[in-house]
Parts: structure tokens; sequence; C-alpha cells
């Protein structure tokens, strides 16, 4: 960390992917970073509040903020952009289900200084409750140019060669990473950081770019269509997307991108092969010609890549539209990882993170090699292995226990339905909790508990974290009291963002606090109470008695500062 | 790859480590400290961690590889050369890289799961023999206990041992820098005491 900001080029440190795409926007002289905290994409937000007050001393511009959502933070990052300074937003792949409302309607108009969207997917959802997804369908769908870096230091390099992409075309450009490829380490070298600089650009108006009115609108997709064809040309040239091996007479290649492209040529070591290998580093749009060179001398490719299939669709199209003979090898349905994969087309995991030795035994399969390792023997020896799982649990000493040990001694679990949420309060779920019937994503709790009490009269306890309750709790609480429905809302309010690494969010900021219970109060809750459950667990448990029999909507907000956060705070 | 031209020293082979354990036991350090190692002796190295919901008292297991190349951040099944468990339930759950090659050393510490029996020594023990025969046991918690008060030093004091064993193939100086470029001022002294204990 404390290196990230050295200005010795050339020395080598080492860095997380994450903390790579830092240093990449620093040595670009970054204007202004947003960020709502988002594991595995928390490293970007965490670096620069810890170096911000330095990054200013380098550039007087700079600015980083944590914004409340993560579409308020891409829009903002856009404003900065609009107005011609470099900007840089991060947000795991549920922030950009928040942002996407902002980001397709943003790609029509474009930036006019830089801009970088970095966007951290989380396969095997090591960290992330709610759903595994694959965030490069959206690239297809805003038209957004992408790139997936494999190592740290392609982090860097591909950063920089983001913010210059984005400068020279006036389109905002996403890096897209893996939680593998965000959190592994290794060296980087240094390059230089600019000089600050002293002018300040100024929002030019140009209301023929910027707003997006019908029929305007459909001008400004036919330009962004037009940006994309030249982007492509691009695409095809740059060093990005590279061939390994390409002198191999080997009729059978391989296609890959990212930290898969990692998995690959270990592989190809452990089997000890030279198969051509096409490493794509741009990801939308694709380098057709590149990409059709490359298939034209094969008989069998390899697509290898993680989650649901996006380079083997578009492959599959492009090889059909050509008439290639190649046959395309890859995904099959719905198949897990862990397993010994049947079908010869089906031979990668669209669920669950790829893993190197699935590299291996899909390549064995194809050119019926054995391989290095009789992986099928092991799995069959570690079936026999019995070791109960450990789940993760709330910390000794959360004041989150005196909630849910409240709640046990005077609610009747079997008659009240409990809503979860994002935030360390989805550990409700716990075998040893068992606080929570459903969970979805962030707002949802309260914006659910209306549509069951109202339509079925279930008594609803649900739970909202404070960060949370900033970021989208508050469309759902105003809904209640507009179509009247009488959910009990416990607002947990540890004055955190605990379980991304403790990053400060409205109720706590370093401006102007703002206090929960006004707003809920504003929203027109007219039960409401703010109790420390930890230190008067006794008026608690009085309050949660007393508002389940409401008619109406009721708030309780437990007071009461992360445990974890109190002990930092000492030392 | 240019800093695998630049190397003065190559290693012959690839060297794997997987470490498991609780979260909080100090994994993530551990994993810097053996990068800077690396780095300090000029080899390419990849390490890759997990963070946010998996650290909340979960099971935490961090990946380092070293070498001449090195591509994969994570350690393939049954790849492993050493396996530190800081905590003997979760080696069982290691075993997944564990084969005949693979050197255990195990820290002699059982934290229970909530909600589940608590696997005996005896039991664990025999399920890793199925795989390995190089298993060593140390007493690495109750040592920092006693000594610094401190169990979480366990992990730094298992890698000296380690070093000590030849299970690491890094020198004791680069582990002692990585040390000294890892750990916070104030916890500088008993981590490099915990570390050179174990030598002695």
């Amino acid at each position: 960390m404390r290196e990230i900001l050295s200005k010795e080029v050339g020395k080598k440190i080492i860095l997380l992917g994450n903390e790579a795409v830092c240093r990449g926007a620093i040595e670009s002289g970054v204007d202004f970073v947003s960020h709502y905290p988002g594991t595995p994409s928390s490293e970007i937000g965490n670096t620069f509040w810890q170096i911000k007050e330095e990054l200013k001393k380098l550039n007087p511009n700079f600015h980083f903020e944590f914004s409340t959502n993560e579409k308020v933070a891409m829009e903002a990052a856009a404003g900065a952009a609009l107005s011609g300074f470099k900007s840089l937003v991060a947000m795991k792949h549920f922030g950009l289900n928040v942002a996407s409302d902002f980001l397709c309607t943003l790609m029509y108009s474009g930036i006019e200084g830089s801009m970088v969207i970095f966007v951290a997917d989380d396969p095997s959802c090591w960290s992330s409750a709610q759903s595994e997804q694959n965030t490069r369908f959206y690239s297809l769908m805003a038209h957004i140019p992408t790139l997936e870096p494999s190592t740290p230091q392609e982090f860097k390099d591909f950063t920089k060669f983001a913010f210059e992409f984005s400068e020279k075309f006036k389109i905002p450009v996403m890096i897209r990473s893996t939680t593998r490829a965000s959190h592994q380490s290794g060296p980087v070298i240094l390059g230089e950081i600019p000089n600050s600089k002293f002018q300040i650009p100024k929002f030019v108006k140009d209301p023929r770019r910027f707003s997006t009115m019908a029929p305007r609108v459909l001008e400004m997709k036919r330009e962004l269509f037009e940006k994309i064809e030249e982007i492509k040309r691009e695409a095809e040239k740059s060093s990005l997307n590279k061939v390994i091996y390409g002198n191999s007479k080997e009729k059978v290649g391989i296609l890959t991108s990212g930290v898969s492209f990692l998995y690959v040529m270990e592989a190809l070591k452990k089997l000890n092969l030279k198969l051509p290998v096409l490493k794509l580093g741009f990801i939308y749009p694709l380098p057709e010609r590149k990409i059709l060179r490359f298939l034209r001398n094969l008989k069998e490719v390899l697509v290898v890549e993680e989650l649901e299939p996006y380079l083997e669709r578009e492959i599959a199209i492009l090889a059909k539209k050509e008439n290639l003979k190649v046959e395309i090898l890859g995904k099959g349905e719905k198949i897990e990882g862990g397993r010994i994969w049947k079908e010869r087309k089906a031979i990668l995991p669209q669920i669950g993170e790829l893993k190197p030795e699935y590299v291996e035994i899909a390549i064995s399969k194809i050119l019926k090699k054995k391989t290095s390792f009789n992986y099928q023997l092991h799995l069959k020896k570690l079936e026999k292995v019995k070791v109960p799982a450990r789940p993760p649990i709330l910390c000794p000493g959360c004041p989150y226990w005196a909630v849910i040990n409240a709640i046990k001694k005077v609610i009747d679990p079997q008659k009240v339905i409990f809503g979860g949420e994002i935030g360390c309060y989805m550990l409700f779920s716990h075998r040893v909790i068992n606080l929570q019937d459903y969970l979805y994503c962030m707002g949802s709790s309260t914006g659910v508990a209306h549509g069951i009490s109202k339509m079925t009269k279930q008594k609803v306890v649900c739970f909202v974290g404070d960060s949370s309750f900033f970021h989208a709790g508050i469309p759902s609480l105003i809904n209640t009291v507009f179509n009247q429905s009488n959910p009990l809302i416990i607002i947990l309010e540890n004055r955190t963002t605990a379980m991304t690494g403790h990053q400060p969010h409205p109720g706590v900021g370093d401006g102007q606090a703002i206090n929960i219970e006004d707003v809920v109060k504003a929203c027109g809750i007219k039960n409401v109470k703010v109790i420390d459950q930890v230190e008067n667990q006794k008026e608690f448990e009085e309050a949660l008695k007393e508002f389940l029999e409401k008619d109406e909507v009721s708030v309780i907000i437990a007071r009461h500062t992360c445990a974890l956060l109190e002990k930092k705070k000492k030392s | 790859m240019r800093f695998v031209r630049e190397k003065e020293k190559i290693m012959k082979k690839e060297f794997n480590l997987v470490i498991v354990g609780v979260g909080g036991q100090g994994q993530i350090t551990l994993l810097r400290i053996l990068e800077e190692a690396a780095l300090f002796e000029n080899l390419d190295f990849k390490g890759s961690e997990l963070h946010g919901l998996s650290q909340r008292g979960g099971s935490v297991e961090v990946h380092f590889r070293m070498g001449k190349e090195i591509f994969s951040p994570l350690v393939s099944q049954g790849d492993a050369d050493l396996i530190l468990a800081l905590e003997m339930q979760e080696a069982l759950r290691s075993l997944y890289y564990a084969s005949s090659k693979t050197q255990f050393l195990l820290n002699k510490s059982i934290i229970p799961i909530p909600g589940e029996e608590v696997l005996q020594e005896d039991q664990i023990l025999n399920s890793l023999r199925n795989f390995t025969k190089k298993i060593e046991i140390v007493e690495a918690s109750k040592i920092c206990k006693e000594k610094f008060q401190k169990e979480v030093l366990a992990g730094v004091y298992l890698l000296g041992y380690a070093q000590m064993k030849k299970f690491l193939p890094l020198k004791r100086e680069s582990l002692e820098e990585g040390i000294k470029r890892v750990v916070p001022e104030k916890y500088l002294n008993e981590n490099l005491e915990a570390f050179r204990l174990s030598q002695s």
C-alpha cells in the first residue's frame, strides 16, 4: 500500500489486480474516483480512500468519494468526465445492475475527458449472496468498449490504455475482472506519475451532445454504432489481443481472456503442449478479422471463459457467417464445477469459477491425452473425507447478536417472516441464527415485505443496514407509507459499511452526517424508535413487542457501532 | 514477462503452497510475507486470496506459487508441495490440494465450528495419512500463547519452522526481509521473535 505512490520508475512492487488498477489510474493522472464498496472490487475504493490526501498533493484537482450507490457513483464520474476530467468509477457486478440505467444512456452521448468503469464479477460467489452473473453481456447491451486483463501487470497497463482510448474516442471504457484476477497478487513494474496539472476544465454547454431527447436520441444511437465500428478497427490492430504459439502446426486451438488465460497456460505447461492460443484483451467490440484468421487454420477451438458462454456464442455466430468448418467447444448446459464432464462438447462449467485443472481436463479430453494427475481418482478419494462446512458467521461481540437475542426472546419465529438484505446481517441465514426467509438485493427487504404484508396480512420483520438504507432503502420505505402496508423494519445502524472493510456512508461521512431517524420521519413514518440494542436490551425488546402489533409500518433503528470498528479505532 | 528474463537465480522447479485456517488467523499477512520474500529473491510468483464475506470467521485459504514462470494464481488439485494448516479441521478441507508429494505442517489447534461436533485429532490425522505420509504437527498456537500471549503469531512461527525444516525453499534472510516489509512497526519485534523462535 505504502508503495503504490512510489515515484521510482521501473521499480517492481507487489500489487493485487485491483490495486494495480489504482496505480494505472494514478499513472494516467486520474482526477476523480468514485466507488460504492462491493467485494471483489472493494480495494479500489479502499486504496484511494487511504491515499487521497497524498494524491491531492500530486494533483490539486483530485477528488475521491464513496458515493451513496453505484448509479450515483457512475453519474458523478460521468459529470466529471463530461466536464473534461479523467474519472474512474468502480463497482462489483451487482453494482452495474444498479448503474445500468444510466450506463446505457451515457454511451449515447459519450464523454469529453476520459472515463473508465471498473467492474468485478464474482464467479463462485465467494463474496456475494444474490447472484453469479456475467457482466460481459452488459457490454453487448450498452455498447461499451470492454477490456479484460489477466495479470496484475496487465491490470495496470490496461487501465492506462483504457484512459487513453477513452480520451481518444470520447467514450467510456469498461475494464471487466473476476474475483481470482482481482485478488491475485504479483509483481508490477512502476511507470511514471505525471506532473500535476493546473488548468481546471469546465462543462461546456452542448445539448446536442448531452441531451438524449427524441428524435435526436436515435441519431445518437447511430453515432454510437459508427464509433464502435471505428473502435473495432482499432481492436483489430491492438496488441492487447495476442496469439501465443502462433507457429504451432496443431489443429486444435484455444481462445480465451482474463484469468482463464492463466489457467490455459498452466494447463498447457502441465500437458507439455504448445497449442495456438488467442488471448483477447478486447472483449467488446471483438476483433472479428483477427479471430477469423485464427480460426481458419483450426479443426477445433476450445473457448475457455468463466460463467455463461459469451465469447463462445459470439464466435459461433462469426464462424457460421463465414461458413468456417471449425468445431467450437466450450460450455454445456448448467454443468457444475468439480465434476467430470461426460458430454464431449460440454467440457467446461457455466456455474462456479474455473480452476486450472478443469482446463487441463478439457484439453486432454479433446486431444485424448492423459492428464498430468489422476484427478478423477483423487476426487473419489476425497468423497470419503467428511468435513463439516465452516460458513462465515457474525463476529464475537457483534452488536447484531443483541438484535438476534431480543427477537428470539420476544417473537415466535414461526409466526413472522424475516426479510434479509445485503450486508453482514445476511449472515442471519446461518443455521445457528436462522432469521432470514428471503434475500435478494440491496433495498429489496422492504420492497418485498410490502408485497407480502399487503397481500397476505402476514407480519414481516425486515432488516436493512445503514449503508444499504442510503443505497436503496429509501424508495421502498416510502412505498410502505404511500401504499399502506405494515412491516416492522429494523435498520441495523452499525455506523459503517462493515462487510466490505469499514467504509464510511452518508450517516457518518466526513461532511454533514445525515441522521437516519430524520430521513425516516420525513418519509412519513409515525412509529420510529432509536435504541442502542446492546446498552438497552429491555427497551429494545419492548419496542419489538409494541411495533409488532401496529397496523402501519414501523421502524426501529438499532444503533450500536460495529465491534471491529471500535477495536480498530482504539488500536 | 520482463521480470523472468531479469532473474538472477532460477528455481529448478515451481513451488506450490496452500495456507488454510479460519478467518482472523492471519493468512493474508503470511501470504504478503512470502511474496515479499520471493520478490527479494527475484523469483516469479503469484498469490491468491479472498476478501469480504469469506473472511467473517469462515474457512479462509490462500495460495502462493513461485518459480521460473508462474501463470495460475491457484494451486491445482493435488499439486501442493506444502500445506500449512493453522487449524486442524481445515487441513481436511485442504486435501483437495494434497497428494503423496505434499508435506503437511499442522498447527495443533482446533477451533470448533458452531453447531457441529468437533473432529478429533486422530480422526483428522487418519484422513490425512490416506493422502500423504509427510505430516508434521507443531504446537505453534500453544507456544506463541505462552511466550507472547498471542496465538495469532502461530502463523509466522510456522513459517520459520517450515523454513528451518526445508519445507519452504526460501532463504531465512528473505523471509525476515518479508516480515520487515509487511508487519507494522509496533508488531515487528514479536513477529521476528516468533519467526526466529521456531528456528532455534
